[in-house]
């Protein structure tokens, strides 16, 4: 009744197949399917945004997508923000210039929730930061720093 | 989670079919952003999962000046978000979809799922009643047509029987001078379940409503139409007066309960503010249709 799953999506620009039960997350394929561990579980129920990740260019919550949702996707984790997996982002250099992270737990789910937003919207508001990363919970740094790191990185992203 | 079948039907004909020969084992998934959630706390515990997205017309998004409105129940909030004809004919509705959740919920979120998990305090549905939205319901052995305001029968539970699914919205065209507004209370920002949620649509004929619908949403065991409060206005001028006059009918029809989101007082109290401001809104973006 419940026997596994064959599936093909395409990961940080390379194609992948995976066997996956239908009950396994998007998240629980990525971790121990595929050994994407970049992507945390936070909650389980899609309100920390630990577990972040790019669907066709959409920034979704993975442990809120079946790994059988994936097929024929484009997926896109933190693993992949990194050019040729060396050079850090101006999202990531900020972060760490900023100071933007203590425990790190959150600090995946950020990135690529940052970067979804500076892929679409190259300069946002400081209000339009905060909406599109309310679904990104950060228990250690307060958000003060994160805010500043993306606006900061934005800014670098701009030339300006 | 316990194990599950997945199906992911390309046409609703095929949906049909495997709704009604697995009745009550199924439900539909959409964004899954309650479903699994409540499928990992046990509380609903489907066997067999059908992935509805990939039915063209559950993925309809249509405007006709004479028809109206074809939202098809899998239609993403962001999707909805993102159209120009929504934002323009339906910014009520349009705002209630944005509302539900973060960015990450947003991209998978759909109307049509807010509905039909039943959830007394579900954003949409307020918008949806003061729309007069009608729920097309489907199953192997036709189609029939609810009233968004009849569709949730208590907490968690529709008017949808095994072998049934939502397909679609119909909402009427919005006449001249007419237009929707939805607003709601939480505590944060952004996120949260709605404390108290109010939608309302109104047409105008120069300074006189000629119609008028509100729904009311966290504020009882059901969305709910505030018929008393709506028909009041009619007839009359959208001013202060008979906008504080509605509001305060609205409130009589209220049924809030205490609980960790807030008082009763309270939100009986916010059912007033509320409905007051988005008949406000929803007067001034009507004058300037």
């Amino acid at each position: 009744m419940s026997g596994k799953v064959h599936v093909e999506a395409t990961l940080n620009g390379e194609q992948v197949e995976f066997l996956c039960e239908p009950r396994q997350s998007a998240l629980e394929v990525l971790r121990d399917v595929l050994g994407f561990t970049g992507a945390k579980e936070g909650c389980l129920t899609g309100d920390c945004g630990a577990c972040s990740m790019v669907m066709d260019g959409r920034v979704v919550c993975s442990c809120l997508v079946l790994g059988p949702e994936m097929q024929g996707h484009t997926i896109e984790t933190v693993e992949g923000i990194a050019k040729d997996g060396e050079k850090l982002h101006p999202l990531q250099q900020k972060f760490l210039e900023h100071a933007a992270l203590q425990c790190g737990i959150c600090t995946p789910g950020f990135l690529v929730a940052a970067k979804a937003l500076l892929d679409k919207n190259p300069k946002p508001t400081e209000h339009e930061v905060r909406f599109a990363l309310a679904g990104n919970l950060c228990r250690c740094t307060g958000y003060d720093k994160i805010v500043r790191a993306v606006m900061d990185a934005a800014t670098v992203m701009q030339g300006r | 989670m316990q194990a599950f079948t997945y199906e992911a039907p390309r046409s609703l004909d095929q949906a049909l079919s495997l709704f009604g020969s697995t009745g009550e084992k199924a439900r539909a998934l959409v964004g899954g952003t309650d479903l699994l959630i409540q499928m990992r706390a046990a509380t609903r515990q489907p066997t067999v999962i059908v992935d509805v997205k990939s039915i063209p017309e559950l993925q309809i998004l249509s405007f006709d000046p004479q028809s109206g409105l074809r939202l098809g129940a899998a239609v993403s909030s962001a999707r909805i978000y993102e159209d120009k004809m929504m934002q323009d004919k339906y910014p009520g509705l349009t705002e209630a979809a944005w509302l539900i959740g973060s960015v990450q919920i947003k991209h998978r979120c759909s109307v049509g799922g807010n509905l039909c998990n039943g959830s007394p305090a579900a954003d949409t549905p307020p918008a949806l009643i003061a729309l007069g939205a009608e729920c097309v319901i489907a199953s192997a052995k036709g189609t029939r047509t609810v009233k968004a305001e009849e569709f949730v029968l208590s907490p968690g539970r529709t008017v949808l029987q095994p072998g049934e699914i939502l397909v679609e919205f119909r909402i009427p065209a919005p006449k001249a001078h007419s237009a929707d507004c939805y607003q709601r209370f939480i505590p944060r920002n952004e996120m949260d379940i709605a404390v108290v949620g109010v939608g309302a649509a109104v047409t105008l004929n120069g300074d006189t409503c000629t119609a008028a619908r509100i729904g009311l949403g966290a504020v009882a065991p059901t969305p709910l139409f505030a018929k008393a409060a709506s028909d009041s206005l009619v007839g009359k001028p959208l001013n202060e007066q008979n906008i504080a006059a509605a509001a305060a009918l609205a409130q009589k029809i209220a049924t809030p309960i205490t609980d960790m989101r807030g008082t009763e007082e309270y939100r009986t109290h916010m059912v007033g503010v509320l409905t007051r401001r988005v008949l406000t809104e929803a007067a001034a973006r009507a004058r300037k249709k």
